[in-house]
């Protein structure tokens, strides 16, 4: 009863490869900005804040927009890094990845922010005395105690980066098995006039992996908060 | 041998002390506010002085006129904090090896066993710091220094959190710590009494200042001052 057609179901794999692989690349990114912005007093650090959560007040159009005029196959980034790296973007599931992690950045940044933020920096002073520099002060002292804050930006990004629409078709347009995502694909048949019922499926399946993502973020933070307390 | 010479400017407050502390227990002692953690902090490198000199051992720690100032990490000064500051999300066990596994020493069991037995926290290995009694966590603390092998032990009023039945708990290990352990402590405190069984040797602060060095009999004199 339940039967996706073979192109619904590219939809659905394509949505958790992007949604995948923009958050993994976006983390590390999102972990290094939320620390400075956590930790460090430096001239321009409101305009790095602000440059960070712009996405978040855009309207994705625009996103979408500026992403095609710097990351376009002839735009000035899109063009070196297709000639020097061969790394296209446009009309491409990666362009579709990168609109998804610049859309869901400032979630996931806010996020491990505050957890950062929470940190008692005196905890990284004491590992200083026992002789941890700055760097295995961060691996085994902020990154462990950030870690409920990391787990939860990552899922907020990656649920972000299915919901992903405005930006993502601006961009790299809606291409069946290149660009296609859930979203796209639930437009596509809303604009036909035999389309509900499909449509219909992709949502159902939509809110069925955001619910369990949420689920599974609910589950790990809880987990990881436990360890840190000692139960 | 510890020689210290700081100025530090801290908003309003300023902190200027000179003292030399050889073997035993130096205690820094004078009335909350005194300057005296601040003192600490800026030994163990914490916090940069902004003139003076720190040499422990004939290794300058920091000087500003050259330029020195070696960071906490290199100093291999042992800290005990006020409030622990176990790590919580490490075991007992791993709190205790932290030093030796960031300076990449090698485990010396011997050491191990003999510091635990010092301070009777071999029960407590495999539990959390936060299932872990006030006491416990201090002795805990007080390990987690000496496991790092340090030339020095800092002890910035390791007893102050703690009630008075767990303080006369404690105080034997600090005296054990002191006779055997043969690392020099340097010992903060504003209780005479804690003061008067744990000092070879006071320094007395006062607002930020050193006004006597010596040793017990000045502590009559420096409470009166600091009772008045």
């Amino acid at each position: 009863m339940f039967e996706l057609s073979p192109q619904d179901w590219t939809a659905v794999q394509l949505s958790l490869r992007v949604a995948t692989v923009s958050t993994v690349i976006a983390l590390p990114f999102g972990i290094a900005i939320a620390t400075v912005l956590a930790r460090k007093e430096f001239w321009g650090k409101a305009l790095l804040d602000g440059l960070v959560l712009l996405p978040l007040v855009l309207p994705p159009v625009v996103t979408g927009y500026l992403l095609l005029i710097t990351f376009g196959r002839r735009a000035p980034v899109g063009a070196f890094l297709a000639d020097h790296f061969g790394i296209v973007f446009s009309f491409r599931w990666t362009g579709a990845a990168l609109a998804c992690g610049v859309m869901a950045f400032p979630l996931m940044v806010r996020a491990i922010r505050l957890s950062i933020e929470a940190i008692d920096t005196r905890l990284e002073d004491a590992a200083a005395t026992l002789g941890a520099n700055y760097v295995w002060r961060f691996i085994t002292i902020t990154l462990p105690l950030a870690l409920p804050g990391i787990i939860a930006g990552a899922i907020l990004a990656f649920t972000r980066a299915l919901g992903e629409f405005g930006a993502t078709i601006t961009f790299v347009s809606n291409i069946p098995g290149e660009t296609q995502t859930i979203s796209a694909a639930i437009y596509t048949l809303t604009q036909v006039p035999s389309g509900d019922a499909d449509a219909l499926k992709l949502v159902i399946v939509s809110v069925i992996i955001s619910l369990g993502a949420l689920m599974v973020s609910e589950l790990l933070a809880r987990r990881a908060t436990a360890r840190l307390h000692g139960e | 041998m510890l020689i210290v010479q700081l100025e530090k400017q801290l908003g309003e407050f300023a902190v200027k002390a000179s003292f030399t502390s050889e073997s035993g227990a130096t205690v820094l002692f004078g009335s909350s506010g005194a300057g005296k953690t601040s003192v600490i902090n800026m030994i163990a490198g914490l916090l940069a002085p902004d003139h003076g000199r720190i040499v422990l051992n004939d290794e300058v720690l920091f000087d500003d006129k050259v330029r020195i100032n070696v960071p906490a990490s290199q100093r291999h000064i042992g800290y005990v904090f006020q409030e622990g500051r176990l790590f919580p999300h490490f075991s007992v066990r791993r709190n205790l090896e932290y030093g030796r596994w960031m300076s990449g020493q090698t485990a010396d069991p011997a050491l191990f066993r003999h510091v635990v037995d010092l301070l009777d926290i071999g029960h407590l290995l495999d539990r959390r710091p936060r299932r872990l009694s006030g006491g416990e966590r201090q002795r805990v603390a007080v390990g987690r220094a000496l496991l790092m092998r340090p030339r020095l032990l800092l002890l910035d009023e390791p007893l102050a959190s703690l009630d008075a039945a767990r303080k006369r708990d404690i105080l034997p290990y600090l005296e054990r710590l002191r006779d055997e352990a043969r690392v020099p402590l340097i010992y903060v405190s504003h209780n005479a009494a804690e003061v008067r069984r744990i000092a070879n040797r006071v320094v007395v602060l006062e607002a930020g200042t050193v006004v006597a060095t010596g040793g017990l009999e000045l502590l009559d004199a420096a409470q009166a001052d600091v009772l008045a």
